[in-house]
């Protein structure tokens, strides 16, 4: 047999390219992959995918930029899964293809098992989906456009110019735009209602005009729309695949990969990063030397007020419970800090509350402690209330005040704010956090722009103190071993 | 005005009250489909009883029922995927409002912050032409924008109008694309506190295409209707208002000044305003910008102004027409757009007219009851919107669409 890239060399360009079992570097997935596929290729390709498509959802947790997030996915994408245009004569493009293809039919099937995976894996393959297509080859991506049967019609250039000052008009919303170049296309209106409802094109006899620019939408909206209908057919078809002995457990483990991404990592669990027990007395100490600005506030205000309203007491109980305090220890901490409380109406009221967080009552669930996201779109703090994210609840001058009182212990001078009200303004508060992180930490050795660690941002305040624990520790045991050093060659 | 009794009613649906029309219109063929049979139709009886989910498998029933129940009016909602009145006894979830005409309403109410010669429930021929404005305009942008064929026009028997949309599209519209629809036509948004309610073009740019269609019909109707008719800006709170719409602070001040000293009418302040911009540099932004707030008021007192949560839910109930307004007596006819400047409200037959019309016509066995009366012409008018839409789903029929509602 010939392979692929012997055969190229004898033909002319156009047929080079209709030799290509898949003929785009795009792909809707419509069809399945009907080759054998061995079990190690299943897992690989998958596995390649996700480290791509986890990588997306992790700019999204960390609110990269559209810009950002697209070269951190090209980086990634370059390592684990590559995908070159059909004019890259040199590389087996089909075995690349192949790959892309059983990635994502093979995460279809680990991810269509609840509405919440169907979610994010539809929103990080349409990013996938939407940076291929920005970066594809404009020839290629032409001719894949054009192999999909969208049901639009090019408006021929006589129309153009009939109906010049209206396009002209319609496109008014666009920066820059030239109706010498720009293309028409002619869709049902029924199939842009987004661009219809703000008036965003021409319409005459039902049909929309869209311009080239907008047609882009309509390819991602329809690949969305076909992702979440297969998914969900998947999702109805699955029961009988998980006979399939060999490939059940490969894709628990994958959909449990992507769930243990950034955002979740912190969520719950109560294993202390030391090993050591937490125990009650210990809190005060922790919460000054570890704790994230909104943790900081909740515990102050517990131990000025000797009480914390409901919203508080639900944000502050699940992180003690997630750093590792235990249900006794817990019940013990909020038995002495709500010290102007009667035994039995602390038992009456409080007791099962705190029992129940612990998932001990009611339902038995294991609550998880309320990411950064979580706590910036939960209901903001009332009057009385402590709970949400000092960064985006607290007025600037509050929240200036606030940083200098609480860390200037920790080497945090007013010279710092500006840097950190930038980031506050544009609401960006993630980033004033791991900021503040930063500066706190800098006596670890920790400078600007290291984040948590690798360039890592703040999503979790769980993440935020045991983070700052790792570091303390880490210190420690360099010095427990200089000393024991110093203690060995004494001898 | 004459209140109806229930004799008189009971004798409109048994003598006059078009069924078979109706049910043309609604089944859009001769044999009964679910456009009819899978059709929600509610009543509303004596005392503010209201009967939903009803619905017939024949155009016999339907009247059969209606006599018995002499309802003082009814409403007409969607076809669902199963019969209305099996509802009970499907599960909630094949219980789904499918297709549905597509309606617009337009009620002169939302016109009280502008006319000056009725408000609330009171209209008159004066403020009648605000609604046939509005049938002009939305008839126009409707057929040419969206292509839709099959308008019918239905007078509401008060004080405003109903339009429902026949197509075959219109019918199998989602409530998403309806509310796009919405959002297509509509103009004027905010409520009291908002002094400029047109905000539809981009900063400094010319109106979108179909708003800018919209304004050469309106502009001529403003003359006459808002300045010499209505005389929007005699009144104190009439000028104000239209101070706020002007962008340009320094005109806004010297008019503010001129008309605190000295009264004048509506045309003449618009006259005022015409002068200062002319004084305006030809090519100047500041006179760019004035212009554009002249064709911004322009579509503040005269653009239709729609009720648009009717429009935007497949489950939203609307009276039929041909039903009687309990107050007027006067029946929901249809009409004609071509000819909706012509159209009288006050001159619409009222039930107690038309039965006396039967009285006086004596016996006659080769005429139906209605043709004897002045309701003949309105009724013909619904068999030929009717027919228009038969015939169309004949052809697809013989052309091999997939006809099957
Ligand atoms: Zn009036």
């Amino acid at each position: 047999m010939f392979s692929a890239r012997e055969r190229v060399a004898k033909l002319p360009e156009v047929e080079r390219y209709s030799n290509l079992k898949y003929p785009y570097r795009l792909n809707f997935y419509d069809r399945p992959p009907l080759d054998d596929i061995t079990i190690e290729e299943f897992e690989t390709c998958a596995l390649d995918r996700l480290r791509v498509l986890a990588e997306i959802e992790s700019s999204f947790v960390r609110n990269r930029t559209w810009d950002e997030l697209k070269n951190v996915t090209q980086n990634q994408s370059e390592k684990y899964l590559p995908l070159n245009s059909r004019t890259a004569l040199t590389v087996d493009r089909d075995s690349e293809r192949r790959k892309d293809h059983i990635g994502h039919y093979v995460l279809r099937l680990a991810f269509c098992r609840s509405e919440d995976l169907r979610r994010r894996f539809v929103k990080a393959e349409l990013a996938l989906f939407r940076i291929r297509y920005d970066t594809d080859d404009a020839d290629e991506r032409r001719d894949f456009v054009s192999s999909k049967d969208f049901n639009w019609v090019e408006v021929p250039e006589s129309e153009v110019k009939q109906h010049m000052s209206d396009l002209i008009a319609a496109s008014s919303h666009f920066k820059d735009f030239d109706l010498k170049k720009e293309r028409f296309f002619k869709v049902k209106w029924t199939r842009v209602p987004d661009l219809v409802e703000k008036r965003k094109v021409f319409l005459k006899d039902g049909m929309a005009y869209v311009p080239q620019r907008e047609q882009s939408s309509i390819i991602f909206q329809e690949y969305q729309k076909s992702l979440e209908k297969a998914l969900e057919l998947t999702a109805k078809a699955l029961p009988r695949l998980d006979e399939d002995t060999r490939i059940v457990p490969i894709l628990e483990n994958l959909s449990q990969g992507f769930l243990a991404g950034v955002s979740s990592e912190w969520s719950t669990g109560t294993a202390s990063t030391n090993g050591e027990q937490l125990t009650a007395d210990m809190i005060d100490g922790i919460a000054r030397a570890h704790y994230p600005m909104c943790m900081r506030h909740l515990h102050e205000t517990l131990r000025r007020d000797k009480h914390l309203k409901h919203n508080g007491r639900l944000q502050y109980g699940l992180f003690l419970k997630v750093l590792g305090l235990s249900i006794d220890e817990a019940i013990t901490f909020w038995r002495r800090s709500f010290s102007k409380i009667q035994e039995d109406k602390f038992n009456k009221e409080y007791r099962y509350n705190i029992r129940h967080s612990y998932g001990l009552e009611g339902k038995r669930a294991n609550y998880a402690a309320k990411s950064c996201v979580q706590i910036l779109t939960a209901e903001a703090p009332g009057t009385g209330e402590a709970h949400g994210c000092p960064y985006r609840h607290f007025s600037e001058d509050n929240l200036a005040s606030a940083l200098i009182s609480t860390y200037s212990s920790q080497g945090l001078t007013t010279s710092d704010l500006p840097d950190i009200m930038t980031a506050v303004k544009s609401k960006h508060y993630h980033v004033a956090c791991t900021r503040v992180f930063e500066i706190t930490h800098g006596r670890y050795g920790v400078k600007k722009g290291e984040g948590i660690g690798l360039g890592e941002s703040v999503t979790h305040p769980n993440q935020y103190a045991a983070k700052s624990r790792e570091y303390e520790k880490a210190r420690m045991d360099t010095m427990e071993k200089a000393s024991e050093d110093v203690v060995m060659s004494s001898t | 005005m004459e209140s109806v009794s229930d004799d008189q009613m009971l004798a409109f649906y048994r003598r006059l009250y078009p069924f078979k029309s109706i049910f043309h219109w609604l089944n859009q063929g001769h044999a009964p489909t679910r456009l009819f049979t899978h059709r929600e139709l509610a009543f509303t009886l004596k005392g503010d009883v209201y009967l939903r989910y009803n619905s017939f498998n024949t155009t016999e029933e339907f009247k059969k029922q209606v006599c018995l129940l002499n309802p003082t009016r009814f409403e007409i909602g969607p076809v669902y995927s199963a019969r209305p009145k099996d509802k009970k006894t499907v599960r909630p979830a094949a219980f789904k409002p499918t297709l549905r005409e597509l309606v617009f309403d337009i009620d002169m109410t939302d016109y009280d912050e502008i006319r000056t010669c009725c408000s609330d429930a009171a209209i008159c021929s004066r403020c009648w032409v605000f609604i046939s404005l509005a049938v002009r305009v939305l008839d126009k942008a409707i057929r040419t924008q969206f292509g839709y064929k099959h308008l019918l026009w239905v007078y509401s028997g008060r004080r405003g109008i109903h339009l429902w949309i026949s197509d075959k599209e219109a019918i199998e519209l989602t409530d998403d694309e309806r509310k796009a629809m919405v959002g297509w036509l509509t103009v004027i948004a905010g409520g009291k506190e908002m002094h400029k309610k047109v905000n539809v073009r981009q900063p400094n740019k010319p109106l979108p295409p179909s708003i800018q269609a919209a304004l050469e019909p309106l502009a001529e109707t403003f003359m006459d209707l808002i300045l010499e008719d209505q005389d929007c800006f005699e009144s104190k709170e009439g000028w104000q208002e239209l101070l706020h719409l002007i962008p340009d602070k320094e005109i806004q001040s010297d008019l503010r000044e001129r008309w605190t000293k000295h009264e004048n009418s509506s045309s003449e302040k618009w006259a005022d305003l015409r002068a200062k911009i002319k004084e305006l540099p030809k090519v100047s932004s500041r006179r760019t910008l004035m212009s554009y707030a002249l064709e911004d008021i322009v579509l503040q007192y005269t653009y239709p102004r729609l009720d648009a949560e009717v429009s935007k839910h497949r489950n939203h109930l609307l009276k039929a027409p041909f039903c009687i307004h309990p107050k007027t007596g006067r029946v929901c006819v249809p009409v004609d757009p071509h000819d909706i400047d012509n159209f009288d409200p006050e001159k619409v037959p009222t039930v107690g007219q038309l039965l006396n019309e039967l009285d006086q016509a004596g016996s006659d066995e080769h005429h139906a009851d209605w043709e004897k009366t002045s309701l003949k012409p309105y009724i013909e008018m619904l068999d030929r919107h009717a027919a228009g839409l038969m015939e169309e789903t004949r052809l697809a029929v013989r052309s091999g669409m997939d006809m099957s509602w």
